[in-house]
């Protein structure tokens, strides 16, 4: 409804359409308007929230923030599914042997291991190597030395052959190691990279749960803003109304703004997980450093950034969308 | 033009308003409403607007029954009629240009035409040059000329007004009759409604006159 000040330049209609326009509201005259409309419902929605910024403001951080949590679960999940798709591969045999079993011992025991025609390698790692590696990375160094005596048990690794690729042999191998006198406890890297599977998948499900909630929050609190927005141009409303606008022009603007504002939250909620992400990268890395770099940080690739102020936009115009259904109905003109 | 036929309109809370009103514009007739206040006018002039819809009877615009119309249809017939009002109801954040170019820009015409007509409608009130102020700094003559040239922009075939002079000095007053007058002149129907007396008496134009609801003189 608000004219541009400087009437704009527009470039001149070609001249085989000049016939269609000069009656003043020939079709091209008329699709132009349109774009007019548009163009000029979308710009001055922008334009009103920059001149009042304080208005949008409060709804924009609180939308950002929300968004941001149901983005910055997905980013974790992400991550985590990554990590365990990159361990899928190992199948690596840990036997934690008992404590009364000698070094010497443990040495004939890894010995006879490496007969069996289903194990590739053995390892042994001392209870003083394993004491030396915990110390380096776990950071509870100076806890372990403040025990007097190694609580950790011998550990032999056994790879399984490559051509043990089936489940089942696998199994198989592993309750035959695990029946051993020797060993007290085993364990097969294989269960806990499923285990995580297990746990990824559940965090999958909660994230999904976790954004719908917010998402419905996000369709509300904008519907809100929306939906006062209206009341402040009620005048405005009653004024356009009676000068026979329809509906949908009366709407547009409304929307337009549910859509900035959910755009403007949306990047913000993007700054806010990659930042946040960004703080902890450092940390992450120190970690992955333990598994061979196996892990690398997944940020927002392009169409997870597309999807996320995708999804903001829609949602926002959604609650707008509503409230706006709800509200013009019950605008009376007098 | 404008055809009532036995209209009554019943409000739930003070019961009937306009009893049985029955009244024929000609197109290009000017037509005074009057009445003592309560009297009904304004009700009549919603019934025309479609802000309200009568509880019997029927309006007759153009030959086409205001019953039938349905609630999306109703903008459409708006933009046939030009309203104005005693409050002027202009909007204040927007410039007097903005203002009487709201009517086109609902109808999507494109910036070049709208601002050919907007300047042309300006001209006819006599405000041509003061398309960038705003109507708080405009007096209360000349926002009610903002007002019309709003409402007539779009060249509507009917232009109908509720107490256009009602917070005006009698000169001013006279100049806005002027302004009407110069409308019917090129073929448009005005409506006007006014309990101002001494004005109506001085302008020699058709007058229907309202008393409690029932039409008493036309
Ligand atoms: N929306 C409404 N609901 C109930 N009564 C109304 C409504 N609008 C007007 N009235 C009543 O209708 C009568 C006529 O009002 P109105 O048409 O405004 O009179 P006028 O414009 O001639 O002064 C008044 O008694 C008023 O109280
Ligand atoms: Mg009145």
């Amino acid at each position: 409804m608000k004219q541009n000040k400087s009437t704009k330049h527009r470039p001149q209609t070609k001249p085989n359409n000049s016939k269609n326009k000069i009656s003043g509201s020939g079709f091209f005259s008329k699709i132009e308007g349109y774009r007019d409309q548009h163009a000029h419902a979308l710009f001055s929605s922008l334009g009103r929230m920059v001149a009042s910024p304080f208005a949008s403001i409060v709804t924009i951080v609180v939308l950002a923030i929300t968004i941001s949590l149901a983005g910055g679960f997905y980013m974790l999940v992400v991550n985590v599914q990554q990590l365990t798709g990159s361990l899928e591969d190992s199948n690596q045999i840990s036997l934690f042997l008992k404590d009364d079993v000698s070094d010497a011992y443990a040495a004939e025991f890894a010995d006879t291991l490496k007969q069996n025609v289903n194990v590739q390698s053995v390892t042994i790692i001392s209870k003083e190597k394993g004491l030396q590696e915990f110390e380096t990375y776990s950071g509870f160094g100076s806890a372990i030395n403040a025990l007097e005596v190694n609580p950790l048990p011998i550990v032999v690794q056994v790879l399984p052959k490559d051509t043990l690729v089936d489940e089942q042999s696998l199994i198989a191998l592993f309750d035959e190691l695990k029946r051993s006198a020797e060993v007290d406890q085993a364990q097969m890297d294989m269960q806990w990279v499923k285990r995580l599977q297990s746990i990824v998948a559940i965090a999958k499900r909660g994230t999904t749960l976790l954004a719908l909630m917010l998402a419905i929050a996000v369709i509300f609190v904008t519907g809100n803003t929306i939906r006062l927005e209206v009341h402040n141009r009620r005048d405005e409303i009653v004024i356009a109304r009676l000068v026979g606008a329809t509906n949908s022009f009366i709407q547009r603007p409304f929307l337009y703004n549910g859509f900035w504002i959910g755009f403007v939250s949306g990047v913000m909620a993007w700054f806010i997980i990659t930042i946040m992400m960004l703080i902890l990268k450092q940390s992450v890395e120190k970690l992955s450093a333990l598994y061979n770099d196996a892990f690398k940080m997944l940020f927002f690739s392009y169409s997870e950034t597309f999807v996320l102020l995708g999804i903001s936009c829609l949602l926002a115009v959604l609650g707008s969308c509503a409230v706006l259904q709800f509200q013009l109905r019950y605008t009376k003109l007098n | 033009m404008l055809k009532f036929e036995h209209v009554t309109k019943r409000y739930h809370e003070t019961g009937d308003v306009l009893k049985d009103v029955t009244f024929h514009l000609q197109r290009g007739e000017i037509a005074f409403l009057t009445g003592h206040s309560g009297a009904g006018k304004s009700t009549l002039l919603k019934l025309i607007a479609l802000i309200e819809r009568p509880t019997r009877g029927q309006i007759i615009l153009d030959g086409h029954s205001l019953n039938h119309i349905k609630e999306n249809q109703i903008p459409y017939l708006r933009r046939k009629m030009g309203f104005i009002f005693q409050d002027y109801k202009l909007l204040q954040d927007r410039t007097v240009f903005d203002n009487v170019a709201l009517p086109l820009v609902i109808t999507g015409q494109s910036h070049h035409d709208i601002a050919r007509r907007v300047r042309a409608s300006l001209d006819k009130v006599g405000l041509l040059g003061k398309e960038r102020q705003y109507p708080l700094a405009l007096s209360g003559g000349e926002q009610q000329r903002v007002g019309i040239a709003r409402a007539v922009v779009n060249k509507p075939p009917l232009i109908i007004a509720d107490e256009p002079t009602g917070n005006l000095d009698p000169e001013l007053s006279a100049e806005i009759m002027t302004l009407f007058e110069s409308f019917q002149q090129v073929g448009v129907t005005v409506l006007i409604a006014s309990h101002d007396l001494f004005l109506i008496k001085k302008l020699n134009h058709r007058v229907l006159t309202l008393d409690h609801g029932q039409l008493i003189a036309s």
